[in-house]
């Protein structure tokens, strides 16, 4: 089969929405936005491409500009020293032991001085992305415009010393969005739940034409035929590949089945090329288990991966907010995932989906639905729902102009 | 709604939205969450009940506290209390908190054990912020009221229909106390008395609309 597909070129505009949230989303949306035309907004973080938070803010940008908000978006700079301190900060804050040389904060601080020379923030709204740029509050004159710290990760149990360090930073902001009411620390100023979110028009999350599914699957000699149980991540130990591989065989002594462990991060992170290699192992050259390594760039065939599978897995140990979850759930698929991180927020228990705790509850909870087809449909029916009243990108862009509303109102 | 309708003027839509704040109070267990019940300020209470109904048309309870006591504290008994507390027979925030209060004091009272047992997860006390902005959207006859209910969203509907009634002891729909100031006051109780408790947002616009229709002609 040869069907193709090109990603799509062109950015959608607000009314591209209208047909999946309807148009009283789309009209009352632009209604809040009447005030803020010509309001001037900068957001920053620390990388332009790879990862979650450019994923969100390329498709955010343009929709906010769209409202009338003149808004820009810059990226901070640094040397590989900053980014191995900022990593280092990064795992420290999930929990991990803050691993760094003494100087670690000096670095910090350093970079984030050279980059609050180098950038213009006098916008009437600045949102600061996650803790790199954090220190670029220095660079608010007194009483001058609005600040929001955008923290895209899980801080309930952030490092000491990291902590201690970024708080005073923090505190300095007028309000900090975090993704989950789980992942917040006590702080001074207000606290705003912000649920990121998928765009339903992106090459990962449209509709696919049918013909063009069945030619991903066969790529992958993947039999349509048989119950498909996918996985969709990094090869990372948190996600539990291996684990993944224990459930299924579970599940095949009672269903003629397949496996799909599909994702990235091997080529380019020796952890990945590990943990990748321990896969392979523990897959033993099964026909049924394909595990596969796909670029960064293979949107349309993670989401073909998605539309033809019969139950989508997310079985990870420590997870951040975990939007492939929301990913799965739009395309209204079941999905059995573990309940930590954001899953939760995403997966209510057997209403959106399932949660489990371990190798055994997922290998037991994937028979249970593929056994009962039609409560599995219903989960994948409600969890379409859920997406769409919580976690599509037009609820990011309505979230933000609330705030900027708010803080208009209270100047 | 925020502006008092003028007696025979024309019916002013507002878009309503929100965000949610995160506050500090957490509970692990029954006696946490009736500490901070009682301590909370009203927006939190209303938050976790009348603003999270629309959260709940796919779960078993229709507000948070019973959902959590449900889910979490695996106490299916106190669930089910609390899930049936109906709302709209409570014309105040206060009393909304007096009866949760009240039922959540006499399980842990009967079993002491329960107020202790911990949690899976805690419980997060949220509260929110309402934005309004009046939409290009009036009504001066039943039919343009229709037609604008079909045009708005299921949080703005929510704002004129449920979270109205919270206007001191009114108990009263802005739909409903519109209708009144044009003179159709059996179709503004006819109106008042849908049940949004058991009720998902859209099933009520659509109750709403077949209450209404009779009555677009005749008023166009």
């Amino acid at each position: 089969m040869t069907t193709t597909l090109q990603p799509a070129v062109t950015l959608p505009h607000l009314e591209d929405y209208t047909a999946i949230v309807g148009q009283p989303e789309i009209a009352e949306l632009r209604t809040f936005a009447k005030p803020l035309a010509g309001r001037t907004l900068t957001m920053v973080n620390s990388t332009a491409v790879g990862g979650g938070v450019a994923e969100i803010l390329n498709r955010l940008m343009p929709l906010l500009n769209e409202t009338g908000l003149q808004a820009r978006w810059e990226v901070m700079t640094g040397d590989g020293r900053f980014f191995a301190v900022t990593k280092a900060m990064h795992n420290a804050l999930h929990g991990a032991p803050f691993l760094a040389p003494p100087d670690a904060f000096d670095v910090f601080l350093a970079a984030n001085e050279q980059n609050r020379k180098r950038i213009v923030l006098d916008s009437e709204f600045t949102v600061i992305h996650d803790p790199q740029p954090a220190a670029l509050i220095a660079a608010r004159e007194k009483d001058h415009g609005y600040w929001i710290w955008r923290c895209h990760i899980d801080l309930s149990h952030a490092d000491k010393t990291v902590w201690d360090f970024l708080r005073p930073w923090v505190e300095r902001y007028d309000k900090a969005l975090f993704s989950a009411p789980a992942f917040t620390q006590r702080l001074l100023i207000p606290q705003i739940l912000f649920y990121p979110t998928i765009d339903p028009l992106a090459d990962k999350n449209r509709e696919l034409d049918p013909r063009f599914v069945e030619s991903v699957l066969a790529r992958f000699q993947i039999d349509p035929a048989r119950p498909i149980l996918t996985q969709i991540s990094r090869f990372d130990r948190l996600k539990d590949p291996v684990g993944v591989i224990q459930a299924f065989r579970m599940v095949r002594r009672y269903h003629d089945c397949q496996l799909v462990l599909a994702g990235g991060g091997a080529s380019d992170d020796p952890e990945g090329a590990e943990v990748l290699a321990e896969v392979m192992h523990a897959a033993n050259e099964d026909p049924d288990i394909h595990v596969l390594e796909l670029p960064p760039t293979s949107h349309l065939e993670i989401n073909a991966l998605q539309r033809g599978s019969t139950i989508i897995i997310q079985k990870s140990l420590r997870e951040g907010f975990g939007l492939t979850v929301s990913e799965a759930l739009w395309k209204k698929k079941p999905v059995v995932a573990s309940a930590v991180g954001g899953i939760p927020s995403q997966v209510l228990h057997k209403i959106t989906g399932v949660l489990t705790q371990s190798v055994e509850g997922t290998a037991y909870q994937l028979r249970f639905l593929l056994s009962n087809p039609e409560f599995a449909r219903r989960l994948g029916e409600n969890g379409h729902e859920h997406v769409k009243e919580n976690f599509l990108i037009t609820h990011n862009v309505k979230r933000y102009l609330l705030l900027f509303l708010r803080a208009l109102n209270k100047a | 709604m925020n502006n008092v309708i003028q007696h025979g003027g024309p019916f002013q839509f507002v878009a309503a939205s929100y965000l949610v704040e995160i506050r500090h109070e957490r509970a692990r267990n029954l006696y946490e969450l009736l500490l901070h019940l009682r301590a909370v300020p009203e927006a939190s209470v209303f938050f976790h009940t009348f603003q999270s109904m629309e959260a709940h048309h796919y779960t078993s309870f229709s507000n948070d506290f019973a959902q959590w006591v449900h889910s979490e504290c695996n106490d299916v008994r106190l669930a089910e209390r609390l899930g049936a507390v109906d709302l709209t027979s409570f014309p105040t925030i206060a009393e909304v908190r007096e009866a949760l209060t009240a039922l959540i004091e006499d399980h842990v009272e009967q079993d002491p054990y329960a107020g202790a047992r911990p949690a899976a997860e805690p419980f997060h006390y949220c509260t929110l912020e309402t934005v309004t902005a009046p939409l290009d959207l009036t009504a001066t006859s039943v039919a343009e009221l229709a037609a604008g209910i079909r045009a708005i969203s299921h949080q703005t509907l929510h704002h004129h229909f449920i979270s109205s009634r919270l206007r001191p002891r009114l108990m009263v729909n802005d739909f409903s106390v519109w209708l009144q100031s044009i003179g159709l006051g059996e179709l503004a109780d006819e109106i008042n008395r849908i049940d949004f408790f058991t009720n998902t947002l859209e099933g009520v616009r659509q109750e709403l609309l077949r209450d209404l229709a009779p009555y677009e002609v005749g008023n166009a």
